[in-house]
């Protein structure tokens, strides 16, 4: 597990004719393998088409997204996502939510379900491997989606304001266990989000959009050292360097 | 708890009045007496015929079994394709809506012309009646399965096919159950409405033949019978829904 994502002057469009929207603009940027990447933007800059494009739910209209030497032609095991609603299957169990992804690549038998044992216990939910969706709370259900999108062991995880629908203190505690998969599982992470705080406090770099038409005005290295320390100087310093930028992203001139 | 007491309150309060106005129109003479039989008078007349109920039943209930699977069969099938494929929908979907609103009683003389009275045409028409409805809601299930489990589907390696079968498909059961649930009761509708008018045996037939002989006891009987069976029938079938679909937020979860 050690491939680069790489987006190459990127385009996309939508509709064509009168209803011709232009999306994204001219979009590069090199992921590492095993890096954390946020990106933040105002709404509208297309972060999520973005990441749709690197989902493969969608082709790009121009340029290049490569992971390691691989175009990117569609959805694929090697790409998981987590959505910002949950989207977990409600007519499956927890744990047949969870061992969807390595079912349907064919796994044995006894190899899902040592991953399902060890995914429940990586977040924390082992007694509830039988109960539906809907018997969970918001965050169980998002630390379930992230299970799941993680049993395939992809190279990367693509999440898509995944801790937005969640209450203050759910989100904290989630981005602390997000943190501690990160680094337990070694996975790429781009994370797209509204939160300056969220983004400082995870991410290795931050991606800053603006909108009309959508680009990356620039990226910012944090070189914060972990566990941060949300109080600490270097970091408060970190954060505003990233909302400044972001000031500058929405108010354009 | 409090469900309960209403349901049965309700029930009761409706066999009461009936029971009472018959009583109080054998002293008072509004109609004949024999217009307006007592709940024990229908009691009695269906006694008199019980020879013949459980023979009744049963062909009315192949009738309309075999009716109904056919429907369902060509139902959700046909459903499943015009939800899943822009051509297949282009196909199927307007013929389908044109012969939608004619009443099926009225290809029943023309089965007949074709089939013959036997089976065949009053079974036929069944299915055709709970047929649309099964369509249509299978058809709307699949087309409008959420589009955000199928990419979570995809994005977790599921090609389309295996896509289809594993989240199409599941996704849209509430809404395919919804139209089953609505056919079997489109089937037995019609089904008496067939064995009325073209049948020498099954429910709707004796109550046609309690007409003959002028016995509204019987006709009421008949009728009740209808309906506890009707009644026995799609409660099973409600039962079986709520226990293939418990993982569903039902309407009390949802508050
Ligand atoms: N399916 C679509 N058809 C046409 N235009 C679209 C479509 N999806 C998005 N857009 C347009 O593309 C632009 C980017 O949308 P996108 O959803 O990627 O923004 P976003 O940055 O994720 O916004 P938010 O922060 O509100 O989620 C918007 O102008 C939007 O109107
Ligand atoms: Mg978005």
């Amino acid at each position: 597990m050690s491939v680069n994502l790489t987006l190459a002057n990127v385009d996309l469009e939508y509709g064509s004719g009168k209803e011709r929207v232009i999306a994204l603009t001219d979009v590069s940027i090199q992921i590492k393998a095993g890096e954390f990447v946020s990106i933040v933007g105002p709404s509208g800059c297309g972060k999520s088409s973005l990441m749709n494009m690197v989902a493969g739910f969608l082709s790009c209209s121009g340029g290049t997204i490569k992971l390691g030497n691989e175009s990117i032609s569609g959805p694929g095991a090697d790409r998981g996502v987590v959505f910002q609603e949950h989207a977990l299957f409600p007519w499956m169990t927890v744990k047949q939510n969870i061992s969807y992804g390595p079912k349907v690549n064919g796994w044995s038998k006894k190899n899902i379900d040592a991953r399902v044992a060890e995914l429940l216990d990586l977040i924390g939910l082992a007694g509830f491997a039988n109960a539906w969706p809907k018997q969970l709370s918001g965050g169980m259900k998002q630390r379930v989606a992230i299970a799941r999108a993680l049993a395939n062991r992809p190279e990367m995880l693509l999440m898509d304001e995944p801790f937005a629908a969640l209450d203050a203190q759910t989100r904290r505690m989630l981005q602390d266990e997000l943190l501690r998969i990160w680094e337990k599982t070694g996975t790429t992470i781009l994370f797209i989000t509204h939160s300056i705080d969220e983004a400082t406090l995870l991410s290795d770099r931050v991606a800053v959009m603006k909108a009309n038409p959508g680009e990356i005005l620039d990226v910012i290295s944090l070189n914060l050292p972990r566990p941060r320390d949300e109080n600490s100087n270097e970091f408060l310093e970190a954060r505003r360097r990233v909302s400044e930028l972001l000031k500058r992203a929405s108010n354009p001139i | 708890m409090s469900n309960t007491i209403l349901r049965v309150g309700s029930v009761t309060f409706v066999f009461a009045l009936w029971w009472g106005f018959s009583i109080l129109n054998q002293h008072m003479k509004f109609f004949p007496p024999a217009m307006i039989p007592s709940p024990p008078e229908v009691i009695e007349a269906g006694w008199g015929i019980r020879d013949k109920v459980p023979s009744d039943v049963l062909i009315s209930l192949i009738r309309v079994f075999e009716g109904f699977v056919i429907a369902a069969v060509l139902g959700i099938f046909l459903g499943c394709l015009s939800g899943t494929s822009r051509v297949a929908e282009n196909l199927i979907d307007p013929v389908l809506e044109i012969l939608r609103p004619i009443p099926p009683l009225a290809f029943l003389p023309i089965f007949i012309i074709w089939f013959g009275l036997g089976e065949l045409s009053k079974v036929l028409m069944i299915a055709f009646a709970s047929f649309f409805i099964i369509y249509v809601n299978t058809y709307q299930g699949v087309r409008y399965a959420d589009p955000l489990l199928m990419r979570a589907a995809r994005s977790l390696g599921a090609k389309k096919r295996a896509s289809f079968f594993t989240i199409g498909l599941p996704s849209a059961m509430p809404e395919i159950f919804t139209g089953l649930r609505l056919g079997a009761g489109m089937a037995f509708f019609v089904l008496v409405a067939a064995e009325l008018l073209a049948a020498d045996n099954g429910m709707g037939f004796r109550i046609q033949e309690a007409r003959w002989q002028f016995r509204v006891d019987r006709m009421f009987f008949g009728a009740a019978l209808i309906g506890v069976v009707g009644f026995v029938l799609l409660g099973a079938l409600r039962r079986l829904e709520i226990r293939l679909l418990a993982w569903k937020p039902s309407r009390d979860e949802a508050r």
